[in-house]
């Protein structure tokens, strides 16, 4: 370990400590969530728990759920303003994301469309 | 005549309270979480390849024939305890305790790798059963959208071994920490990744 490593280590000239919200505790508490989530996901889509048309809205649901729990317990995004940054930029991915599959689907379901109203006799 | 006053600058910006100098872990982390939403973003594409395509399965087997959902929830626990193992090694290697972090870290690895060969073998029997991606647009966007994420496991995987050899030669001092840091972030987003492999290939699929 050098000079500079030892006077700085990871951190910048000026600022005195970096806040470590990861603990033990919140992995713990993470995975639990995580596997109930999946649970709940596996049980959903295997029994007539959920009335049948909503049981993908429900997947969706849990997904989006497990997502979150991921987040925050395991990638440790929280609100304070070292994640200002970290926040703006996966609301600009979850936008992009949003814009590619919904336009992908939203424009090939259009065309599908358009397809199925051909005339039989163009059929060949 | 006035004179500017200097001192007040300083302070203002060593505050740390979000207007001074972020820690490089944070500066660090913060690139590293952009190369990750742009690797979404990838799988974004693969995932609106399958929404799109998923029905044409071109008189070809359908994902209720093939999927085997007890696999799936074997390679998610598998994934799951990973990111737990991933992220506990993590924190003993900020406590500096190295022999603990390369027990996590094994059995990262592990879990890792079981989870590959769940996958390997699922994929080997499925081309072996005629539905390979060469038979129909469904099994060509499922072999390259779940194929892409089993890639980026096995990267993940030559990256935690590279990892290992770091802190065994180096030890862990700040900038392996720093690389320990992206390789977990990066481990913990394959895990958001295949819960969206999990609900809209799996479990739509099979139903």
């Amino acid at each position: 370990m050098d000079g500079t490593e030892r006077l700085f280590g990871d951190r910048s000239p000026g600022v005195e400590h970096h806040e470590s919200t990861a603990n033990f505790l919140s992995y713990t508490v993470g995975l639990g969530l995580a596997v109930a989530a999946t649970i709940a996901s596996f049980v959903v889509s295997q029994t007539g728990l959920l009335w049948e048309p909503g049981v993908p809205v429900g997947l969706v649901v849990l997904a989006f759920a497990q997502i979150g729990v991921h987040l925050v317990f395991f990638l440790h995004l929280g609100s304070g303003p070292d994640h200002t940054n970290n926040i703006m930029a996966l609301a600009f991915g979850v936008w992009v994301v949003f814009l590619v599959i919904a336009g992908s689907c939203w424009i090939t379901a259009n065309l599908h469309a358009n397809m199925m109203d051909m005339p039989i006799n163009m059929v060949r | 005549m006035s004179i500017i006053t200097i001192d007040r600058l300083p302070t203002d910006a060593l505050q740390g309270d979000g207007g001074g100098l972020a820690p490089t872990r944070t500066v660090v982390a913060y690139g590293f979480w952009i190369f990750i939403l742009s690797d979404i973003v990838l799988f974004a594409a693969l995932f609106a390849a399958y929404a799109v395509l998923s029905g044409n399965t071109a008189g070809g087997p359908t994902g209720r024939e093939l999927f085997n959902l007890r696999n799936v929830f074997v390679e998610t626990a598998c994934l799951l305890l990973s990111s737990y193992t991933c992220g506990v090694g993590m924190l003993c290697a900020e406590r500096r305790q190295a022999a603990v972090f390369l027990l996590f870290a094994a059995a990262t690895f592990i879990l890792g790798a079981a989870f590959l060969s769940i996958e390997l073998s699922e994929f080997v029997g499925m081309a072996e059963a005629g539905a390979g991606p060469t038979r129909s647009a469904f099994l060509s966007s499922f072999f390259t959208l779940v194929g892409m994420h089993g890639a980026h496991v096995t990267a993940g995987l030559l990256w935690l071994l590279y990892m290992v050899a770091q802190v065994l030669a180096k030890g862990l001092r700040a900038v392996v920490l720093r690389r320990l840091l992206c390789f977990s972030l990066f481990w913990h987003a394959l895990d958001i990744v295949w819960i969206g492999v999990m609900t809209l290939v799996y479990l739509m699929g099979a139903r």
